[in-house]
């Protein structure tokens, strides 16, 4: 048996990668990607705790995760097919409408 | 006795006259008329002086006002003069030797540009002098005191385009100043403590004050006096002050303006004699004065300043008397000394004239023959000066010097007498250089203009006999005038006025004075001008003459330091402010510089922040719990 | 031991796969590394009796939300021309930085982690209904029907949304 700190472990470990990942992407597809990884890592967390207090609520929360994070990627990728349409390069930096 | 205004009002106008109109009507216009200001107000002078007399001397005091000028609540200023004998002895003066010096003036000043403004300013001087000593109250003393400063100071700069004239007027005014001062803080203590200003109630209220403050009132008083009359230290701006035109030299610097110290001394005689400690100090720095000025005043070699130094020598014979509460023979010979030492000066300025501005006797010599008049005049006046016997200046001097021996103050006495030997040294080397021997210079001398050696003579007969109105033993006509001034308030005789005559002293005095005449004629009087010194002497004679260099010492410890001080400010401010003021600009401009590329728009590095502040959150919950 | 053991290649497949997702440049590639961390995923849920979940994971998100991706990917040409230069400059050690701070995230987590008495023993069999379809579905029905509930609204909101944004624009 594998003790559960072996998956908090790994968790942490993909979560960081992902974290490190969003930030340095300039694709935002693939800084999507990347914080879709760290919800993974999450997930990860919350099944090996539900695991080790035979919790359900750990699962629930998990569904309730996956199917935000579906929504949320139908919605965020529907935008940025709507602002990258027309450009050539498909770059977050060119998104400089925040500054000031 | 309301009229007695007019006394001022007459060199008012006619300052204000030459000053305006001056230009427009002529010079000759202009002497008229201010010259006849000041005959007019002598001959007012002396009808008040007249109808003085008229009146027991009891009755003798009037107090006209002529003005309300600030009522505010206890406080009450009015313009009033008092008429008393003090003052009216000062009128007469002032208006007379005024009266004199303007009209040598008219001669001394014939071929200067700016003689009417000269004039102007004479008059405008003998108002201030007559306010001073006419007031009733401190206040207005104080303006006519302010006034003769200001008098001075321009008619010491009035050739305003020599720099050392600009210099010495200016550096008289400072130290004016620097006393009035003295006088503005003793006037504020009066405020506060009695709360009047007119003489009367000042007076009859002194025994209401503490010692202390009477102490300091008194000192005040004196500090202005000081710096008026020239005592040490603060002497230094008079033989300085020998820049402006002699004439300026005669009425200012020798009869009245430098007296005006004296006067307040004398008429505030309640104060000071309820001041012991004050007085003391009046009359030991006094006679300090007197032999220190005497011992500079042997060495000098201007004519103008040896009779400089002469009047503060005399000065201090004046401050002896008043400190030790002989208020009655101070005045005796500062009137004597008005007149013996107004001749000396407008004799100077005769020689000087006559040798076509040379000032330095050793360039003069044998002048007797040449200019009869003016060598008779001053030699009277030397004498009085010097104080030989019969002369008027012995009868004042003596007076002086038997009232503090016989009031105990043994020591101030013998300061006195050894002054009296020097007195008589300098004065008569200068009239031995001047006038004796034979000519050194190289000008074509000749005896001045009848309107300036007429006022001449006049002088030298009050220098002559004027001593006779108090004489030892005899009768003391001056004296007694002035008496029922004295007599109004506690203290105004000291225990020795009526004491018998010391002739024995007087005999001393005397001697040492012939002693001190023959001395100058062996050094100076047989017609080669000795340039060696003997070896031991040198040293001495060096020290002397360059006035125990108290001008150096002065400009080191004040000027020296204050430009110092100048410049550490002003680098404190230039670096220390200046520098705060712009580094706190600095300060904000750089921070906003470092700040302002974190919003420029770039979401990742947004993102980086959002990473770091979560795990700075991250942080603190596992650390710190 | 069965367990440790595919366990580990579990992890190890996991790991490489979220490495793909954060250097690898094309953008499919990307997309099926993340497939393979999902996988990965969904062998460990196993691992831990969440049957369920392990199903859900692989069929719905690498299934369908991965695939939604690499439509959008293709959709978009994205990838196709490189990004350009001269943004790399103004972001200079963006990569770095980040790095770093997720290295002290990561020691903190070890940090929370070490002092916690769980680390080590892992409970109990679990019992044999644990994690099975039939607990799941109760507790999602009965204690957790709420948030059933409001994920409900959550898809038709973003269904709405997908539809206003891929409108044409007038």
């Amino acid at each position: 048996m594998v003790p559960i700190g072996y998956y908090l472990v790994l968790s942490a470990v993909l979560f960081v990668i992902g974290g490190v990942g969003v930030l340095s992407r300039r694709n935002p597809l693939q800084m999507f990607m990347s914080v879709e990884l760290m919800w993974n890592a999450v997930n990860l967390t919350f099944v090996a705790f539900a695991r080790q207090y035979l919790n359900m609520a750990g699962h629930i929360f998990v569904f309730l995760v996956i199917t935000v994070a579906a929504a949320e990627v139908a919605i965020g990728l529907a935008i940025i097919v709507m602002v990258f349409r027309k450009r050539e390069h498909v770059d977050v930096d060119d998104l400089s409408l925040m500054k000031g | 006795m309301q009229d007695a205004i007019v006394i001022l009002l007459l060199p008012a106008l006619g300052s204000l006259i030459a000053a305006v109109l001056g230009k427009t009507i002529g010079r000759k216009a202009t002497a008229y008329v201010t010259v006849g200001a000041m005959g007019a107000a002598f001959l007012w002078a002396v009808s008040v002086f007249w109808r003085l007399l008229q009146l027991p001397p009891a009755q003798r005091s009037f107090d006209p006002v002529y003005w309300q000028w600030i009522h505010a609540g206890a406080l009450n200023l009015k313009f009033g003069l008092l008429i008393d004998p003090l003052s009216t002895t000062f009128f007469l003066i002032v208006t007379f030797i005024g009266f004199l010096i303007h009209l040598y003036s008219v001669g001394y000043m014939h071929d200067d540009e700016n003689f009417q403004r000269f004039f102007a300013y004479l008059n405008l001087f003998a108002l201030a002098m007559l306010l001073l000593v006419g007031a009733d109250n401190f206040l207005f003393l104080l303006v006519g005191w302010g006034g003769v400063g200001l008098a001075s100071y321009l008619l010491i700069g009035f050739w305003h385009k020599r720099p050392s004239a600009v210099a010495a007027a200016r550096k008289a005014l400072v130290l004016n100043v620097a006393g009035d001062v003295g006088i503005m803080l003793a006037i504020f203590i009066l405020v506060m403590t009695i709360g009047r200003l007119d003489y009367a109630s000042v007076f009859s209220h002194v025994s209401s004050l503490t010692a202390l403050q009477v102490e300091l009132i008194a000192f005040l008083l004196y500090l202005g006096a000081a710096a008026k009359s020239a005592q040490f230290p603060l002497h230094v701006w008079l033989p300085d002050a020998m820049e402006g035109p002699t004439p300026v030299s005669a009425l200012i610097h020798a009869a009245t303006m430098v007296t005006a110290g004296v006067y307040l001394v004398a008429r505030a005689y309640p104060i000071f004699h309820a001041a012991p400690v004050a007085a003391e100090w009046i009359a030991g720095i006094g006679a300090f004065t007197a032999l220190f000025a005497a011992t500079i005043a042997i060495t000098q070699n201007d004519i103008k300043r040896v009779i400089a130094y002469s009047t503060v020598s005399q000065l201090g014979y004046m401050f002896l008397a008043v400190g030790i509460g002989a208020y009655a023979a101070g005045i005796f010979h500062l009137t004597m000394h008005a007149f013996f030492k107004a001749l000396l000066f407008l004799a100077a300025g005769s020689v000087i004239h006559a040798v076509s501005g040379e000032q330095d006797m050793r360039k003069m010599g044998g002048l007797r023959k040449l200019l009869p008049i003016t060598y008779w005049t001053m030699l009277i006046g030397a004498a009085s000066n010097a104080g030989v016997p019969l002369f008027a200046g012995f009868f004042s001097k003596d007076e002086i010097l038997g009232q503090a021996l016989a009031s105990g103050h043994f020591w101030l006495w013998l300061v006195g007498v050894v002054t009296a030997f020097f007195t008589a040294l300098y004065i008569f080397r200068l009239i031995f250089l001047t006038f004796h021997g034979t000519y050194r210079g190289e000008g074509h001398p000749h005896e001045s203009p009848k309107v300036m050696t007429v006022p001449l003579v006049v002088l030298a007969v009050g220098a002559l006999f004027g001593g006779y109105l108090n004489v030892p033993g005899a009768w003391s006509l001056f004296d007694d005038w002035l008496a029922p001034v004295f007599a109004r308030y506690p203290g105004g005789a000291i225990a020795a006025a009526g004491a018998a005559p010391n002739w024995g002293a007087m005999a001393l005095t005397a001697v040492l004075v012939l002693v001190g005449i023959y001395v100058a004629w062996l050094f100076f009087g047989r017609g080669e001008v000795r340039t060696e010194l003997p070896e031991g002497v040198r040293g001495v004679h060096k020290v002397l003459y360059n006035k125990y260099y108290i001008d150096e010492i002065g400009h080191a410890l004040l000027i020296w330091t204050s430009d110092r001080l100048a410049i550490v400010l002003d680098l404190f401010d230039r670096v220390v402010v200046n520098g705060i003021v712009m580094g706190i600009a600095a300060v904000v401009k750089a921070w906003g510089e470092a700040l302002a590329p974190l919003q420029d728009g770039f979401l990742r590095r947004y993102g980086l922040a959002v990473l770091i502040g979560g795990v700075a959150i991250v942080a603190y919950l596992t650390l710190v719990q | 031991m069965l367990s440790t053991v595919v366990f580990w290649i579990a992890a190890v497949l996991a790991v490489v796969g979220a490495l793909g997702v954060v250097t690898t440049r094309n953008p499919v590639h990307t997309a099926l590394s993340l497939v393979l961390t999902m996988l990965s995923l969904g062998v460990l849920f196993l691992l831990l009796h969440a049957e369920f979940l392990a199903v859900v994971e692989v069929l719905v998100y690498a299934g369908a939300v991965m695939v939604l991706f690499l439509f959008v990917v293709t959709l978009l040409m994205a990838g196709v021309k490189p990004p350009r230069e001269e943004h790399r400059m103004r972001l200079a050690y963006q990569t770095l930085i980040a790095g770093l701070f997720g290295l002290i995230l990561f020691v903190l987590v070890l940090h929370a982690m070490v002092g916690a008495n769980w680390v080590s023993t892992l409970a109990g069999p679990g019992g044999g209904t644990f994690g099975s379809i039939a607990s799941f579905g109760t507790a999602l029905f009965t204690r957790y029907l709420l948030p059933f509930e409001l994920t409900a609204v959550v898809l038709l909101v973003a269904v709405i949304g997908v539809v206003v944004l891929g409108r044409e624009q007038e």
